[in-house]
C-alpha cells in the first residue's frame, strides 16, 4: 500500500514539464524515453550525443535527488526477477511497436493534443490495469 | 550545446520522477489497481506535467524551428493504426507486470536497484526482438 502524495506528484510533474519543454524549445526533440533509448541502437548513426547525455542525465537526476533526501531507497517490487524481465521485454517490444511510452505518448504527445497519443495512453493504462488486476486479484 | 540541453533535460526528468516517487514500482502498480488501494498520484504527476507543457508546446510550435536546430524532429503520424493499438496494449501489460516504464527504469539505476537493471536490459532485448519481428512480417 502506498499513500496518495498529491503535492510531490504535482511538483515532480512540473519539473518533468520543464524537462520536456527545454528539449523541444532548444533541440526540437520529443522527450520520449523509449525512443531515445532505442535510437542508440544501430542503424541510427547520427545525433548520438544528446541522447546519451539525456540518458546519463536521467541517472544523474536520481543522484541529485538522493543528495537532498537522506537514505531514500525506493522499495522494490519484490516480484521474481524473471517476471520483471518479462515485463521489461514486453515494455521494449510494445513501446517500439506502438512508437512510444509513458513519456513520449503520455506526456509529450498529450501535451501536443495528439489523437494517437491519447489513444495509446488510454490503451496502455487500460491493459496495465488489466494485467495488475489479473496478477493481484485473480492469481493473487 | 544540444548535448548540454540533453543532459539538463535528462537531469530534470530524472529529478522529477524521483521527487514524485514514480521510481517506486508500488506507486505505479497501485495507480493501475483501481479496484484495490488506489493511489492516484501518477495522475497528478501527469496533470503537473501536462498543463505547463501543453501551454509551452503551443507557443513553441508557432516557431519555424527550435533554437538550436533548423527544424523540429517531432512525429507527424496522425492515424490510429494496428501497430499503435497492439504495441500500446503490449506495453501496458509489461508495465503492469513490472511496475516500471522506461524512464523510471533508467533513473532507478541511480538507486542501485537490481530490478531497474533487469528492466533496462530486458527493454533492450525487447527492442531487438521487435526489430526482428517487424523485419520478418513486413514485405
Amino acid at each position: 500500500m502506498t499513500s496518495f502524495t498529491p503535492y510531490s506528484a504535482l511538483l515532480g510533474g512540473g519539473i518533468i514539464a520543464t524537462s520536456v519543454i527545454i528539449l523541444l524549445l532548444f533541440n526540437g526533440r520529443t522527450a520520449g524515453i523509449s525512443g531515445i533509448m532505442h535510437e542508440l541502437l544501430p542503424p541510427h548513426y547520427t545525433h548520438y550525443g544528446w541522447r546519451i547525455a539525456f540518458l546519463l542525465g536521467l541517472v544523474l537526476g536520481g543522484f541529485v535527488f538522493q543528495l537532498f533526501s537522506d537514505d531514500y531507497a525506493p522499495p522494490r517490487q519484490d516480484s521474481p526477477l524473471w517476471l520483471i524481465g518479462l515485463g521489461g521485454f514486453l515494455v521494449g517490444i510494445g513501446s517500439r511497436y506502438g512508437s512510444g511510452c509513458t513519456s513520449g505518448h503520455g506526456v509529450c504527445g498529450l501535451a501536443s493534443f495528439s489523437k494517437r497519443s491519447l489513444f495509446a495512453t488510454l490503451t496502455f493504462m487500460g491493459f496495465g490495469g488489466l494485467s495488475v488486476f489479473v496478477i493481484k486479484h485473480i492469481i493473487g | 550545446m544540444t548535448i548540454l540541453i540533453g543532459l539538463l533535460s535528462g537531469i530534470l526528468f530524472g529529478l522529477g520522477l524521483s521527487i514524485a516517487d514514480m521510481i517506486n514500482p508500488h506507486k505505479i502498480i497501485n495507480f493501475l489497481d483501481i479496484v484495490g488501494d488506489w493511489d492516484p498520484s501518477l495522475a497528478f504527476v501527469m496533470i503537473g506535467a501536462l498543463i505547463p507543457s501543453a501551454i509551452a508546446f503551443y507557443w513553441i510550435r508557432k516557431r519555424n524551428a527550435p533554437l538550436l536546430d533548423s527544424q523540429f524532429h517531432t512525429s507527424n503520424l496522425k492515424h490510429i493504426d494496428r501497430p499503435l493499438m497492439l504495441g500500446s496494449a503490449t506495453f501496458g501489460v509489461g508495465w503492469g507486470i513490472s511496475g516500471f516504464c522506461p524512464g523510471p527504469a533508467v533513473t532507478g539505476l541511480s538507486f542501485f536497484n537490481p530490478e531497474a537493471l533487469v528492466m533496462v536490459i530486458s527493454i533492450y532485448l525487447g527492442f531487438i526482438v521487435q526489430k526482428f519481428i517487424v523485419k520478418k512480417l513486413s514485405p
